[in-house]
């Protein structure tokens, strides 16, 4: 077998050296009656060819996003990536390495995550943030448990711009952890009353702008409400490249922000590995979740990093701990951070702009389309259409025409109502003018 | 000094000394590397992208004006991140021996299937018509696990194994309260991973300890005796880790059962036992797999990882959502609670279908292994682990006696004794010799603890280094030379690194501030 060194010889002279006549007698303390004596059922090993042919026949089943007019977004987004960001995250040291428990020899992670805490930060607006999460619905979720801790208080508010699966997280958290929560309905017209919503028992309230249907929002009428009353205000954002236009969080008074990173670096994936990024005020970082990198000094006075405030986690704090996690998505952290390097300031705010101009001229051609209204008027690359129609079948019938041309708002919120005929559509750099004349032929050939 | 032709010299003579400082501060092939802050250009861009044209703008009043973020070109990118590599130690450069984490060989064809623009570049909210392929991927690998583990059912969406923890907990919680049994108590073994306990902890539950016997087993009367109607679970890690096998675990499973609880457990040690036993023979309720361990997808630094978890037919039906299912050679996704018939999942964990890019390596990582392989590769794993204790077994000591182990083997610092040298220094001075340490201080049960896992990864050749190595450090640590490990590492780009400091005036991000102060 191509990945196991050992020879038969080496085993038989391992053995003898250990005292032990066979292998079986090294798993002697299975019990018998439940020792399997034969190969389970399944296939025997494959070769490299083999197992290429396989996975490549079911890879060739799917549509990638590059090889169709694509307008997909909800909260991963199809973007651009740079050669080298990839062809870097795959260097041994970086892919094959563990947690960076031994900081002597782990400098080349810790450094990039201390950077990485310090690009979030920066794009969020925020003082701090941590070394990643597995994901921006997951770290929502965190943080409204991180709420709970630094206000104890333990009431949700959710706005009904939240993503839907999103919102499932934190009702699932919600139901299982036991917390009130107040998640208002689905709100495509942007008219809910979320200051209404806060009262005196509530820790948080979870905003996300541009929100699920693109709308973007001015959040500190929110925060300042919130703050009134003695509630965080925790600040979602799904599309990471918004920061590169949009005023962030931090500057509108948000106490935790949560984002999807994928947009930068990491790629689609299908919807996993992501990233999630989880930034604060510096006074509340005893109550983060999640690995934390720091700096400090080496015993010759050298600057060097760390992994940090371990007294929050589990394997020192145990049932004590602020959450559960231990890990991060470190080579996504990465990838995010390499993208982001190349970028810089003066490349995401272009990257920002081209996304920007491509969704108002998709948004202007589809709503010249008869029938078809534009329902967010202000949104940064992601926005919401009403359909003649069902949503679901309009989707599907533009796939069958090769556009992919957004997700039925149904489909990710079939318990609300009013949403059937919705579409959220995406548009960001990768999409061409040939790509929007095509996605307004079909949806003209599809409604007629 | 000896000399070639050309007048150069051929011997190491003269060289420079680790203790003479260079100009530069550089090491020949170990490069100082500053911050990217302190190396980029908010002015630059590594990427070449055109300005849009004139259009009307519809961002509202919120126009952001400025970031402060540093770029690059990417020449000056590939340098910053290579250099940053080679600070690293990784499983490619050498022995990686760290207990509980599974740092075997990660397969590069893994990384190339991944890639496949058919699993890389599709979106999750595509039309499923759209991706038969990948939800095909997700039930295969999803059969796979099961048939491995002999259970009925699988959630594949957590995205690591504390997620999974927390998947499996759940079900429990959400069964229990069907069936208006609702339970406040979690039984967990001192020798549990601090996930165990904080798992149980999030949900709600109390924690009560389980000790283990003098061989570092539990045992089914400690667990009868601990048992009682408010316990919801038992979380327990088979095999331990301690890397012995429970194997009372049967009896254990029986008494969980009848006080009527669940059998949670942790599957990080599976890799131990692949195609040797199967969990649902042995009576557990559900396990995670961590499949960044057993089935070897990258650790990456850190992750990401991905957790599914099997279920019992007794917890299957309360599995959360998504997950697929299969019509002939149809499939589709289920995403919704009370979309499916019988079964009540008990919500959503995380937006999406699961960590895909980690289901495509863990299924090339099976595929090519065969059932043969995963099988030759458990036995392997635990062949080397006993080597390694039959290695040192004279001059280490073994908390619990000199008993064959699983996949790793446990020692504790009584060796050390009266040596003056701790568990750490022991650690530290591995690092000068080209190792990555073992996992220390872990279990928390055992004092000292030094925790070796091999994997079947290595050859017998680099466990022959390993092993002598180790007994020189021992004999280092015994004799006169104990500064070679006091002070250790000597020879590593950076000296023990203050962790104190770190934690008591936390700098968690750039500013731009002078850098900091040399220690006293």
């Amino acid at each position: 077998m191509r990945y196991l060194p050992l020879t038969d010889a080496d085993r038989q002279s391992m053995l003898a050296a250990i005292g032990v006549q066979n292998i079986g007698d090294l798993f002697a303390d299975i019990p018998e009656e439940v020792r399997l004596k034969d190969l389970v059922e399944l296939p025997r090993r494959a070769g490299e060819m083999d197992v290429e042919r396989q996975l490549g026949a079911m890879a060739a089943r799917n549509t990638p996003a590059s090889s169709a007019p694509f307008f997909v977004g909800c909260g991963a987004y199809k973007h651009h990536v740079p050669a080298s960001v990839d062809h870097l995250i795959q260097r041994s040291e970086f892919l094959t390495s563990y947690t960076p428990y031994q900081p002597e020899i782990s400098q080349g992670t810790l450094q990039y995550l201390f950077e990485f805490q310090t690009q979030v930060a920066l794009l969020t607006g925020m003082e701090v943030a941590n070394a990643s999460m597995y994901d921006g619905s997951t770290a929502c979720g965190e943080a409204v448990l991180m709420a709970h801790r630094l206000t104890r208080r333990s009431k949700a508010v959710l706005s009904g711009g939240l993503h839907p699966q999103y919102r499932n997280v934190v009702e699932m958290l919600s139901d299982l952890t036991e917390f009130p929560l107040n998640a208002l309905a689905a709100d495509p017209a942007g008219s809910e009353d979320l200051i209404a919503a806060i009262d005196d028992e509530t820790a948080c309230v979870v905003v996300q702008s541009p929100d699920v249907f693109g709308r973007v929002r001015d959040l500190s009428a929110i925060a300042a409400a919130a703050h009134e009353k003695g509630a965080l205000l925790i600040a979602v954002v799904t599309e990471v490249i918004s920061l590169g236009a949009l005023k962030p969080p931090g500057e509108m008074g948000a106490d935790i922000v949560v984002a999807e990173g994928q947009s930068i670096g990491v790629g689609l994936n299908f919807g996993g590995p992501h990233v999630g990024l989880l930034a604060t005020q510096q006074k509340h970082i005893r109550q983060l979740p999640g690995r934390i990198c720091g700096e400090t000094v080496d015993a010759n006075g050298k600057r060097g990093f760390v992994l940090t405030l371990s007294t929050r986690e589990q394997h020192i704090r145990r049932e004590k701990a602020t959450s559960n996690i231990c890990t991060n998505s470190g080579l996504c952290a990465l990838a995010f951070s390499i993208h982001l390097s190349l970028l810089g300031e003066t490349g995401l705010m272009r990257l920002a702009r081209i996304n920007h101009a491509n969704a108002v001229a998709l948004a202007d051609a589809l709503s010249g389309i008869a029938g078809v209204e534009l329902l967010t008027p202000e949104f940064f690359n992601e926005f919401t259409i009403r359909v003649p129609g069902q949503g679901i079948e309009t989707i599907e019938a533009l796939a069958r025409k090769g556009v992919l041309g957004g997700v039925p708002a149904a489909r990710l919120a079939p318990d609300q109502t009013g949403l059937d005929d919705l579409i959220i559509v995406a548009a960001t750099e990768v999409n061409s003018s040939a790509d929007r004349d095509a996605y307004v032929k079909a949806l003209q050939e599809v409604l007629s | 000094m000896s000399m070639n032709r050309g007048g150069r010299p051929t011997s190491a003579q003269g060289g420079c000394s680790s203790d003479s400082p260079t100009f530069t501060g550089n090491r020949a092939l170990v490069i100082e590397e500053p911050l990217l802050f302190e190396v980029g250009d908010v002015s630059k861009t590594g990427v070449d992208l055109d300005e849009p044209e004139v259009h009307e703008k519809r961002l509202g009043a919120l126009e952001r004006s400025g970031i402060g973020l540093p770029g690059l070109t990417e020449p000056e990118v590939m340098r910053h991140y290579v250099r940053l590599s080679q600070k690293n130690f990784a499983i490619d450069s050498g022995i990686y021996p760290l207990g509980s984490c599974t740092m075997k060989h990660n397969p590069r064809l893994n990384e190339k299937m991944a890639r496949l623009p058919g699993f890389a570049d599709v979106h999750p909210l595509q039309p499923q018509s759209s991706v038969q392929g990948a939800l095909e991927l997700i039930d295969t690998l999803a059969a796979w696990l099961l048939e491995l583990t002999g259970m009925a059912g699988v959630a594949m969406s957590p995205k690591a194994g504390a997620h999974g923890e927390f998947c499996g907990m759940a079900a429990i919680k959400f069964a229990q309260r069907a069936k208006g049994d609702a339970r406040s108590i979690v039984l967990v073994p001192e020798s549990a991973h601090g996930t165990n306990p904080a798992t149980a902890a999030l949900l709600g539950y109390k924690v009560r300890d389980v000790p283990a016997r003098e061989d570092g087993t539990v045992s089914p009367d400690a667990v009868k005796e601990a048992l009682g109607p408010d316990v919801a679970a038992i979380m327990l890690t088979n095999p331990n880790t301690c890397g012995l096998f429970e194997r009372d675990i049967v009896a254990i499973a029986d008494a969980v059962h009848e006080a009527g609880a669940y059998f949670y457990c942790d599957g990080a040690n599976f890799n131990a036992i692949v195609g040797k036993a199967r969990p649902g023979d042995l009576g557990i309720d559900c396990m995670h797999i961590n499949l960044h361990k057993t089935f070897s997808t990258p650790h990456g630094g850190g992750g990401p990882g991905s957790g599914p978890v099997v279920f019992s037919q007794a917890l299957a039906p309360y599995a959360p959502v998504p997950y697929v299912v299969r019509n002939g050679e149809e499939f589709a996704l289920v995403e919704t609670s009370g979309a499916a018939e019988g079964a009540e999942p008990f919500g959503r964990q995380t937006a999406f279908h699961g960590q895909m890019g980690m289901f495509v390596r863990a299924l090339a990582y099976m595929m090519s292994h065969g059932s043969d392989g995963l099988r030759q590769a458990s036995e392997d794993a635990v062949l080397n682990a006993n080597y390694v204790r039959a290695g040192l077994r004279d001059v280490m000591t073994q908390p619990f006696g000199d008993q064959v182990c699983m996949h790793e083997v446990l020692f504790d610092d009584s060796f050390l004794k009266d040596t003056g040298v701790t568990t750490l220094d022991f650690a530290k001075a591995m690092i000068d010799e080209g190792f990555h340490p073992m996992t220390m201080y872990f279990p928390l049960v055992v004092h000292g603890a030094l925790l070796i896992e091999p994997t079947e990864s290595e050859s017998k050749a680099s466990l022959d280094q390993f092993i002598a190595a180790l007994r020189d450090l021992v004999r280092a640590a015994k004799g006169n030379d104990k500064e070679r490990l006091t002070g250790a590492p000597h020879h590593a780009p950076w000296a023990r690194l203050d962790e104190t400091r770190a934690a008591r005036q936390p700098v968690l991000r750039w500013t731009g501030d002078a850098p900091a102060e040399a220690a006293e």
